[in-house]
């Protein structure tokens, strides 16, 4: 087994530890956790086609809404953050008006406390009142559905929307709950070992969407 | 007659920060976990902001507070804190329960395990009792609210959290921490948990009221080491000289009996925080004191009540702390999702 040096460890959904080093796209056996996982990295995504996706998504947004009236674009603690500043800087330039950003986290509303790893708690914040407003939540990656649930019950403590849309950079699938995304910038149909990964430069210093693949699905 | 022996303090396996199951003092916390608890605190100072302050997060949880000593602000507020968080909440006295008909404290600790409480706040007079409770508890989670002379880990996170807000850091920060140090455990915390962080710290008192191996400091015999971050002084102006936070401890009244103190008069003459003793002060320096407070012999109501007092706003930021503490004692891994 290797040490693990001059890595990045990230926590992947189902808890498996994975090390990336830090110049190749190989991804080295890492000793944390239960077990060690070799795994590969796959980029889907590069920047011009999170710039394309975010653009048509803007476009949908604005064309399903006539407008940008009463339009909210919430993001979700981490990377929805970004994501929806991107979407709303978009809308503003198309129709001409200022679309306000309001910030969610979701870690005092999840459904699996003591289970999964909970970071920091982060200052939920809202520009505006979202009472009688559109609200599209803004998500990177949709996948069980769990967060969007736990989103949406902190959206709910935060005032009464008058609608409530779901906008997610990918979807890949595997849904736990009657949810579904109402914009969707890519769909990537995955399995339940693999893991996607949207990096962005204001979080990670990279545009990229990249699917991870973990050792028990390579040696399985 | 045997000698008093010291007794060995108990061990409590906690495996530092990552899977943290007790709060029992600062010393064992690293400044990353102290700068965590101080960030979520923020977040949890948005939902005391709301306008229905309740979340979901700790539903189910059982946190019962024992309290064999008397207190307002840190019962209120973990009862508080708990609420906000969904949690259910059961307060036992100690005149009120068992421990009247003589119960000991382990057996009344194995006895709320047994009843399913997830969290013990626990307040003692002697300094080790939330250690001994917390070594032989395996379900249930020990939070120290108080133990004797010895440590009220929680009060220094929320002094911390409080100056962060207004300073916008801890590192380099002066504080001078005045009064009774030899019995107080709130300086005692704030003296780990601050030095952890980088703060100075002047700790400034009466001879007598300042424990004897710090007073004689490194070198001397029986003196105590001291990082270069920390000092102690006797004389008032030149603790408080420049100094960013002023704060204040409670001298109990009890200590001029014991004879400590030749008069309270003379106390207040020389150790009390007043307007003319703050110039002294950085301008805008914050004044803080942990409650309750002897208006008039420790800190006078003029400085107690004036424009850089946060003793109110402490109590408030006591909530948020206290919310940021239990959702993370509840919330295990949280150090691996940093990384």
């Amino acid at each position: 087994m290797q040490e693990a040096r001059n890595g990045r460890y990230v926590r992947s959904y189902n808890g498996l530890w994975l090390q990336f080093e830090a110049d190749s796209c190989n991804l080295s056996p890492a000793t944390k956790g239960e077990g060690f996982f070799v795994a590969d990295e796959k980029r889907l995504m590069g920047p011009d086609d999170i710039r394309r996706a975010l653009a048509r998504l803007s476009h949908e947004v604005v064309e399903r809404h006539r407008g940008a009236q009463d339009l909210v674009f919430v993001g979700v603690h981490t990377r929805g953050v970004p994501l929806a500043h991107r979407l709303a800087g978009n809308v503003s330039r198309l129709e001409g008006v200022h679309v306000p950003v309001g910030v969610l986290d979701i870690s005092l509303y999840r459904d699996d406390l003591g289970r999964r790893a909970s970071p920091v708690v982060h200052p939920t914040q809202f520009p505006v009142d979202i009472d009688d407003k559109c609200v599209v939540l803004v998500d990177d990656v949709l996948f069980t559905g769990r967060s969007i649930r736990a989103a949406m019950d902190a959206l709910m403590d935060m005032g009464r929307p008058r609608l409530v849309q779901l906008l997610a950079l990918v979807d890949r699938g595997h849904r736990e709950l009657p949810i579904r995304a109402d914009y969707v910038g890519k769909n990537i149909p995955t399995a339940m070992s693999e893991e996607v990964q949207v990096r962005l430069q204001e979080v990670d210093g990279v545009d990229e969407v990249v699917l991870l693949t973990s050792a028990t699905a390579v040696t399985a | 007659m045997s000698t008093l022996q010291p007794v060995a303090e108990p061990k409590v396996t906690q495996t530092g920060g990552q899977c943290r199951r007790h709060l029992l003092d600062l010393d064992d916390f690293s400044p990353q976990e102290i700068e965590a608890v101080m960030e979520t605190a923020d977040g949890m100072r948005e939902v005391l902001g709301r306008e229905i302050k309740k979340v979901p997060t700790l539903r189910g949880k059982v946190i019962v507070t024992l309290f064999y000593e008397s207190s307002t602000r840190t019962r209120v507020s973990f009862e508080q804190a708990a609420k906000i968080l969904s949690a259910d909440v059961i307060n036992v006295s100690a005149d009120s329960s068992s421990v009247s008909k003589g119960e000991s404290l382990l057996n009344t600790a194995l006895t709320l395990q047994a009843t399913g409480a997830d969290f013990l706040v626990v307040r003692h007079p002697h300094s080790g009792a939330p250690y001994l409770m917390a070594s032989h508890l395996e379900r249930s989670g020990v939070i120290n609210a108080g133990d004797g002379w010895h440590a009220h880990p929680s009060q220094a996170l929320l002094d911390m959290y409080t100056i962060r807000r207004h300073l916008g850091r801890l590192a380099g920060v002066k504080v001078a921490i005045v009064g009774d140090v030899l019995h107080s455990r709130v300086a005692r915390s704030n003296l780990w948990g601050l030095a952890r962080v980088g703060a100075h710290i002047t700790l400034c008192g009466p001879p007598t009221l300042l424990p004897l191996d710090l007073l004689r400091g490194a070198g001397a015999e029986g003196g105590a080491y001291l990082p270069d971050t920390v000092a102690v002084e006797t004389d008032l102006d030149r603790a408080l000289d420049g100094a960013d936070v002023v704060m204040v401890l409670r001298l109990q009244k009890e200590r001029q009996q014991a004879g400590l103190l030749p008069s309270l008069r003379e106390y207040c003459r020389l150790w009390q925080v007043n307007p003319k003793r703050l110039e002294r002060a950085k301008p805008g320096a914050l004044v803080m004191h942990p409650g309750p407070m002897n208006e008039g012999i420790e800190i006078s109501p003029a400085v107690a009540h004036g424009s850089q007092s946060l003793i109110e706003e402490q109590v408030t930021n006591g909530v948020a702390v206290r919310m940021a503490l239990l959702y993370m004692l509840a919330v295990p891994g949280r150090e691996e999702a940093q990384r």
